[in-house]
């Protein structure tokens, strides 16, 4: 008998498995094959432990109250995951060549791959789906005081995803390299370079150099799909570790209700 | 907050937790169908909008127009509402660094134990104000077109002129036209007011190797036009001879400018 146990999904009545009757025969193939995944989850957990931090994660409460604002968190990072396997898909396909490639690649992608402009659209207005959730999740934490003692370094690692989104979206903007992206883009550096002490530089190292041109695409494009996407999946971990740990908040109205009812049952 | 308002937080904290619901599978089944409608939308999204490839990028071409994703618009404008040049660094990387300062070190300057929105007046206010502010700046920028005419008559001591330069003047009046400067200046009643000065009367204000040295050499976040020159330089001296002749005085050409 596998040792792992889990709590009975909480489905409605007449769709719970039956007890077996007396007289069935033991063991159907079907039970069989959920003993042989029972056994193989068994193995794995014997040698890495990994059930106590699953059920730590899954089967914490969540506090009384809890309404749809706090499907906002898991909203960003679902559209988060899907950014990041249409990326993938894009990247199959993409040439960061300022010479003329990169633009090839994207009209190839749109004109000539399986579902490719589909996909492409996809990524495009899934960054615009993922910014406004993440400031509908800022807002959410903002308004319901979530960010106070003690989730503050959940805040301070909420703000530095968001800067971060921001940036994925600056450096994917350049990508296809049609007009209107190059010239965006020029003006967006320009911009920075503007700014006071670090501004030049910082322009200098977007750009790759005094110049814009083919390191600034390959530059933009290694920030795009390596450092900022590893940076916001290792945040997110922690993010997500944080609200496991300290536990999402109450409403901030349910305060006053329970000091009522406790107040009612003392008197 | 100090000690015993943290405790107190903690223990009352405890007990709605206890009251609560396991998170999996109620606040699972409460994501995942969040996460179905997110996955709708995108997919929506992307058969209704498409993924539409503009013309490809040419550093020489002069038809462009420097507009960012709709989400940087406020930032964008950022630097029209924040006129004066030397203000312009604090408009464009000042005014986002202090936002962004302000937002790191939010839990850290609102201590108060409150957490109902009615009872944080302030911190209600601020939030509010901030998202108008962005939300007006950001239909601002979704309203400011790029316009790509410019709707003045010739003047008459254009009109004077040989046929040659005469054309030389139309032609670069099309090219300005078509190659986004409007976006950030006004000539005349056409284009934005901002973040570049007015140019109806840029002639009086700067000679033709002033402002030749502007579109090659030009402080940010203007964009350089320095390849024009070797490459196109009927289109670069076209739309220098234009500018040069922006004198202020054209009827119909906006006499607020400046
Ligand atoms: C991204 C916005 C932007 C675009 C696009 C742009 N400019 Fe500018 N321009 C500026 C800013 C900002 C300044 C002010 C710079 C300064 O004060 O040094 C400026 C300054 C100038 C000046 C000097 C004005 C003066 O009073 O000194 C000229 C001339 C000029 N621009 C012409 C053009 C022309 C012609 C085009 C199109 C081919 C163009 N600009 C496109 C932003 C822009
Ligand atoms: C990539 C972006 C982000 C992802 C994927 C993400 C994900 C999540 C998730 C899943 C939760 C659980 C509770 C909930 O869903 O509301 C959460 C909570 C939280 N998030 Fe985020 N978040 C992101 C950005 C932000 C930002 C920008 C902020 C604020 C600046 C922020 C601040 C918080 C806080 C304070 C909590 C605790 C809320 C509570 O306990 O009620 N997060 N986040």
């Amino acid at each position: 008998m596998p040792k792992l146990k889990v709590p009975a999904p909480p489905i409605p009545e007449p769709l719970k498995p039956r007890p077996r009757r007396p007289g069935a025969p033991k063991q159907k193939p079907l039970d069989a094959a959920a003993d042989a995944g029972a056994h193989v989850v068994d193995w794995v957990d014997e040698r890495t432990s990994l059930s106590g931090g699953l059920r730590w994660m899954m089967f914490r409460k969540v506090p009384k109250g809890t309404n749809w604002f706090y499907t906002l968190g898991s909203a960003t990072m679902f559209a988060f995951l899907s950014q990041a396997v249409t990326g993938v898909f894009l990247a199959m396909y993409y040439r960061p060549d300022a010479a003329g490639g990169a633009y090839e690649s994207v009209r190839h992608i749109n004109d000539d791959v399986f579902l490719g402009e589909f996909v492409h659209g996809m990524h495009k207005w899934g960054s615009s789906v993922m910014v406004i959730l993440v400031f509908l999740h800022m807002a959410r934490t903002f308004f319901f005081g979530a960010y106070k003692y003690p989730r503050e370094l959940n805040w301070v690692i909420g703000v530095a995803l968001l800067i971060l989104t921001m940036a994925m979206s600056f450096t994917g903007y350049l990508l296809p390299f049609d007009q209107r992206s190059y010239w965006a883009t020029i003006v967006g550096v320009n911009i920075n370079g503007t700014g006071p002490l670090v501004g030049p530089y910082l322009s200098d190292f977007l750009r790759g150099g005094a110049e814009f041109g083919a390191t600034t695409l390959s530059r933009f494009y290694a920030i795009h799909m390596m450092l900022i996407p590893g940076a916001i999946g290792a945040l997110i971990g922690a993010h997500l570790y944080l609200v496991a740990k300290l536990g999402t908040t109450a409403p901030p109205w349910l305060k006053a209700e329970t000091a009522e009812e406790l107040r009612e049952e003392r008197a | 907050m100090n000690r015993q308002q943290k405790e107190q937080y903690l223990r009352e904290y405890s007990t709605l937790k206890a009251q609560g619901k396991p998170f999996f599978p109620y606040a699972v089944a409460k994501d995942g169908a969040m996460a179905c409608v997110v996955m709708l939308a995108i997919i929506l999204m992307s058969i209704i909008l498409g993924a539409e490839l503009g013309p490809k990028a040419d550093p020489t071409t002069t038809t462009y127009t420097p507009r960012p994703e709709w989400y940087f618009f406020f930032l964008f404008e950022l630097l029209r509402v924040i006129k004066p040049p030397e203000l312009v660094p604090l408009a464009t990387i000042g005014v986002p660094t202090i936002a962004m300062i302000l937002l790191f070190l939010l839990p850290f300057y609102d201590r108060g134990p409150e957490r109902r929105p009615e009872r944080r007046p302030v911190a209600m206010i601020a939030g509010i104000f901030t998202i108008a502010a962005m939300g007006y700046l950001t239909y601002l920028g979704a309203s400011a077109g790029s316009p790509t005419t410019i709707e003045a008559p010739t003047p008459a001591r254009i009109a004077a002129l040989p046929a040659d330069q005469r054309q030389m003047y139309e032609q670069g009046k099309q090219v300005v036209a078509q190659s986004g400067c409007l976006a950030c200046h006004k000539i005349g009643e056409n284009g934005n007011d901002g973040p570049g000065p007015h140019l109806t009367d840029i002639a009086s204000r700067l000679p033709a190797q002033g402002i030749e040295r502007t579109l090659i050499n030009p402080t940010a976040p203007m964009p350089s036009f320095k390849k024009l020159q070797p490459e196109q330089p009927e289109t670069f001296r076209a739309m220098v001879m234009f500018l040069g002749e922006l004198k202020g005085d054209e009827e119909g050409g906006g006499s607020e400018g400046g």
